[in-house]
């Protein structure tokens, strides 16, 4: 199949711009699809002309973002040229973050493509496999998220979503090509920008110690034993245990280190930008505090937000942790079942974090989606495609429309709304729950072929 | 005689009861000889105690008094202002005699200097009753409850002795004061409000509906009560009738001044005279007629007994005072526009501070009626006439725009009255100096980096008018915003408004009140023109008067309006649903949890061998039964 990749992506960045430059105010910055209390640049700008007037920028429950952002887009918010909508500089560095982050997924899945065909050469399945499906899983991905309309929303509805995503890409791209700097830096930036990257932590280190995603070891030990009943030259079996690699520490230590040291600079920068106007101290009340306990209990596609308006009080504590505690639960029986696909297992983890983080939005949607087109040859059989796909086009027709209902004409009620967030939430389920299964029904049959 | 009247209060109370209202009785022509002796006793003691008193601080005082205004919108004002003051704490220990002991109590347990707290019911009118006078600026406030105190306590103190002082304010007045005791309801404010250092708190209920039962509890503090005096004309039908209601009290203490308490009632009635419709024969309506028994349905007969003086005014405004100096007649009490029912005991000019003749008093001494011979004061107009109220520089309004519950804005906006070209007359490159104090409960949650000012419909950037600005953020269920902001509006500027983006916050379903759906109240704003001073000035006044209600006029305050109260509907969640929430949202959990868990346990293969053996068994079974079905067929035919 072949794509034509680059006028599709020049494509994709020149929509994103004519919508900036001439798109005027769309109103996306205040939907609640779009930005979260956490990515809302309004309130960014809040938190900006707070700290110029010396009192602190998390004083005031309207700043829950990075000190480092307020800093770096602060500025940008202040200047407001006539005749365009009000963040537009903002903007524009969003497209450039957004069309940077598609390229490294691009890359990603290039670097993907080649561990798969090496690996499936070494099991001599390239031709039984690839017969089926082979496409360019870098460009389909990179495609996917340049052309979700989720992510075009996102970009173009100020708010910092885009950023958070890059981090998560630029994390897995250096875990990936198993440069250990770029993974820590990509890794420390996304927790510190949004917490919930910090599981994320599984699959970077499988990724630095196994390398990219591979078939089962177990194929590998079918097929060596087959090939080492029969006659094989030696030159044939280095391979084959080069595919089945051992976990190499060295990356790993060199990642942690420089995790260590990117941890303290970050926080070091932090603090320096806070020093006059309140502490780190505050910050983490204000930013990882508000993530944990839901305070902000205005709408999002979620569910949690509803749940805890109405929940009991004496309640609250309880389902906090309960809720909290369902993102970890997932981590380890995922990371033993699929640890010789770590790349896949960050997409899983992403996907997770999407369904039960506190404040979703679309722009945490657009990632996993992206993130899904790495492995379009590994789950071409995966089953209720055309159910996931049609849902998730219904939910983002109905959603905004209950809202407005309930929001802006005051006919509808909370309920319908909150209808809609319980079917994306399902949908979401149920694109992960198929997505899994199917993984694993692709390696079983990688097995089954290797033993037949 | 002023000498004797002032001897010890209980004294004086013991000696005078048995003689009637009257206390000039002892210079009636005495009977004998024993009651001559007698007399001559208790002059030499109150002498003696009048020397005493001298040399000592000052002993408790009350007063009261009554101001009568007509209204240009033919409507008139009632104010009525009593006053009782306590020496030093150290001279009296812990009795008193006239003052309230709930008020000094309070007063020493929580160390308060300063404290106001006014119920107010209705809008006071700028437009109509004045925004420049000493009137408008110390008795028109914000509907609902208003509370402000300044502390004399270390700053960390504060909040928690604030507390405290809501919950016994609240038990003494009947009403949900203790409503500010939470930190969502009061704030801080450092100078727009009133300039402190720190130990000012201020909190304002809007929603509290106020009635007798608030009115009960603060005429207790008097010592007659509405038993006798001038507060006997509270008659609580014609009172609560009124379109505006405002009941105030306000305190302070000093180690050198002791503690002085003013309690103020201001209302706004409408005359109900029949002849109020009549029409002049020349041109235009009259004023309606009216006198104390048309306001109150009472009439004043006599003073209160322990009140060292009761007087009533009747103040004609400027208005009223240019239009009859117009004519060329002078301003006795009966000229040709208006008469008066009694002849006044005095005549006192009053003048604002640009030395502009602004009104006239008319003083009547309630001392001098009875019962028998009752005051019934009112005023009879002859000619029509119209004025109006001197307004402040400003009208400030408060309103919001957009639509939906999700967000908005508040405006603010001013319209000029050309009020500055009267004084000053137009100076091209002047500036008048406005200072916005503003709070906003935590759930409007104000983006105060989107303010925008607008003058004359054009757009003005925030340094060119804005001199000086303090905001203490909302917080989330802890603090509500406080905005401070000093304005340089040039005076040429005609209207002027002020924008404020909002976002509105969702609140737990406990948060809501009773009646969600009517909406949520963001208190008054205050506007106040510090280059303005509403003060009064009585050169002709003798000193020896003595009103305490004069004497505030006289104070130097400054011009100040409140905005409006505004009504925010914010959304509401399902309140009847919790259950069906909470079922829902942990199934859906639950199948994530549950079918995840379950596509990473199933193991395919040993699914398929399973498989494979149950039906080989059903096919075994099968055959079985297909045997035995054919069996039975066969022995049947």
């Amino acid at each position: 199949m072949a794509i034509r990749y680059w006028p599709m992506a020049a494509a994709a960045v020149g929509f994103r711009l004519v919508l900036v430059l001439f798109g005027g105010d769309l109103h996306l910055a205040s939907r609640p699809e779009v930005s979260t209390p956490l990515t809302s640049l309004r309130r960014l700008a809040e938190g900006y002309w707070l700290k110029q007037a010396s009192v602190s920028p998390y004083s005031g429950s309207m700043y829950h973002g990075s000190p480092l952002l307020l800093s770096v887009l602060g500025p940008l918010t202040n200047s407001r040229p006539d005749g365009h909508h009000a963040h537009i500089y903002c903007s524009l560095i969003f497209v450039a973050v957004d069309f940077l982050a598609a390229m490294l997924i691009r890359a990603t899945g290039h670097k993907l493509q080649m561990a798969r065909n090496r690996s499936l050469k070494s099991i001599d399945l390239t031709k039984a496999v690839n017969d089926t499906v082979n496409v360019s899983a870098g460009d389909v991905a990179s495609l996917i998220y340049l052309w979700n309309p989720w992510a075009i929303v996102t970009c173009v509805g100020s708010c910092t979503s885009p950023i958070e995503n890059l981090m998560v890409v630029i994390m897995i791209y250096g875990a990936c090509s198993r440069l250990a700097p770029l993974a820590a830096f990509g890794y420390v930036m996304a927790t510190h920008l949004s917490l919930y990257p910090v599981i994320l932590i599984v699959p970077v280190i499988l990724l630095l110690g196994y390398g990219p995603d591979a078939p089962p070891p177990k194929v590998f030990l079918i097929k060596g034993s087959s090939a080492s009943k029969s006659d094989v030259s030696d030159n044939d079996k280095t391979t084959r245990q080069r595919a089945v690699q051992q976990f190499s520490w060295k990356p790993v230590l060199h990642f942690i280190f420089w995790l260590f040291i990117l941890s303290c600079h970050v926080l070091l920068l932090s603090s320096v930008i806070l020093k006059k106007v309140g502490g780190l101290h505050e910050m983490f009340e204000k930013t990882y505090g508000f993530i944990l306990t839901v305070k902000d209990l205005s709408p999002n596609i979620g569910v949690l937000w509803y749940f805890f308006a109405e929940v009991f009080d004496f309640f609250r504590n309880f389902f906090l942790i309960v809720f909290n505690m369902n993102i970890i639960f997932m981590v380890l029986p995922l990371a033993i079942r699929l640890k010789h696909r770590p790349c896949f297992l960050a997409f899983v983890y992403t996907a997770i974090v999407a369904i039960l983080k506190s404040y979703p939005s679309a722009g945490d949607s657009a990632l996993y989606l992206g993130l899904l087109g790495l492995f379009v040859n590994e789950l071409a059989e995966m089953q209720f495609t055309f159910f996931l796909f049609f849902g998730y086009i219904g939910v983002s027709l109905l959603s905004p429309v209950m809202h407005n209902l309930w929001i802006w004409r005051g006919t509808g009620n909370a309920n319908f709304y909150f209808a809609t967030g319980l079917a994306y939430t399902c949908l979401q389920t149920v694109l992960l729950v198929e997505s899994v299964s199917s993984m694993i029904k692709h390696d079983r049959k990688l097995r089954l072929l290797v033993s037949s | 005689m002023a000498a004797h009247s002032r001897g010890h209060p209980a004294m004086r109370e013991r000696e005078f009861s048995p003689a009637g209202t009257s206390p000039y009785w002892w210079i009636r022509p005495c009977a004998g000889p024993i009651l001559f002796l007698s007399l001559l006793f208790l002059f030499l003691f109150l002498f003696t105690a009048a020397a005493a008193s001298a040399a000592a601080p000052e002993e408790e005082k009350f007063t009261e008094e009554l101001l009568l205004r007509p209204l240009p919108d033919r409507k008139a004002l009632a104010h009525f202002h009593f006053r009782s003051s306590a020496p030093p704490a150290a001279s009296v220990g812990r009795h008193h005699h006239l003052f309230p002991k709930a008020i000094s109590q309070l007063v020493k347990k929580y160390h308060i200097s300063e404290l106001e707290l006014s119920f107010t019911q209705g809008r006071w009118n700028y437009e109509q009753w004045g925004g420049f006078d000493p009137m408008s600026t110390n008795n028109a406030k914000p509907p609902g409850v208003e509370l402000w105190a300044v502390f004399d306590l270390p700053l960390s103190e504060i909040d928690a002795t604030w507390k405290n002082l809501t919950h016994t304010l609240s038990g003494l007045f009947c009403a949900s004061i203790n409503f500010l005791e939470s930190s969502t309801a009061f704030s801080a404010p450092r100078w727009g409000f009133k300039l402190n250092e720190g130990n000012l708190r201020y909190g304002a209920l809007p929603r509290e509906a106020v009635c007798t039962e608030n009115l009960t509890p603060w005429l207790k503090l008097l010592p007659c009560r509405d038993k006798a005096g001038i507060a006997s004309l509270l008659y609580r039908p014609s009172i609560y009738k009124g379109y505006y209601h405002s009941q105030k009290l306000k305190l302070r203490s000093s180690q050198s001044l002791g503690i002085i308490l003013d309690q103020t009632l201001t209302v706004v009635l409408q005359p109900n005279t029949v002849s109020g419709e009549q029409l002049h024969s020349n041109h235009g309506q009259l004023q309606p007629n009216w006198s104390m028994r048309h306001l109150f349905n009472r009439k004043l007969s006599g003073k209160c007994l322990v009140s060292k003086s009761s007087r009533v005014f009747i103040e004609v405004d400027k208005g009223i005072v240019d239009n009859v100096n117009k004519s060329g007649s002078d301003l006795s009490w009966s000229n040709e526009f208006f008469v008066l029912s009694n002849s006044p005991d005095k005549l006192i000019k009053g003048q604002n501070h640009v030395e502009i003749q602004s009104s006239f008093l008319y003083v009547y001494d309630a001392s001098n009626y009875t019962e028998e011979k009752p005051l019934d004061v009112g005023i009879t107009w002859k000619l029509p006439l119209v004025w109006t109220c001197t307004p402040s520089p400003f009208h400030a309004s408060r309103f919001l725009m957009g639509s939906g519950n999700e967000r908005g804005s508040i405006a603010l906006s001013f319209m000029s009255t050309n009020l500055h070209k009267q004084i000053s007359g137009s100076p091209t490159d002047c500036s008048i100096k406005a200072v916005i104090f503003q709070v906003v409960p935590w759930y409007v949650k104000v983006y105060y980096h989107s303010l925008e000012i607008f003058i004359d419909g054009s757009r003005k950037t925030v340094s060119e008018v804005v001199d000086k600005i303090h905001v203490i953020p909302s917080e989330d269920k802890l603090l509500p915003g406080t905005l401070e902001m000093l304005l340089r509006f040039p005076c040429s500027m005609q209207s002027g408004t002020l924008t404020l983006d909002f976002d509105k916050g969702f609140l737990h379903i406990d948060e809501y009140p009773p009646d969600a759906n009517q909406g949520f109240d963001i208190p008054s704003a205050l506007v106040s023109f510090p280059e303005f001073s509403s003060a009064r000035s009585y050169p002709e006044i003798d000193p020896v008067l003595g009103s305490p209600l004069l004497e505030n006029f006289q104070e130097d305050s400054v011009v100040k309006s409140y905005t409006e109260v505004l009504l925010v509907p914010l959304t509401t969640p399902d309140f009847s649903m919790p259950y069906n929430v909470i079922t829902f949202t942990c199934t859906v959990l639950a199948l994530y949890f549950g079918s995840l868990l379950n596509a990473l346990r199933r193991r395919i293969g040993e699914e398929e061998r399973e498989l494979k053996k149950t039906v080989v068994i059903l096919k075994k079974w099968q055959l079985l039964a297909s045997i035995l079905y054919r069996k039975f067929v066969d022995e049947l035919f």
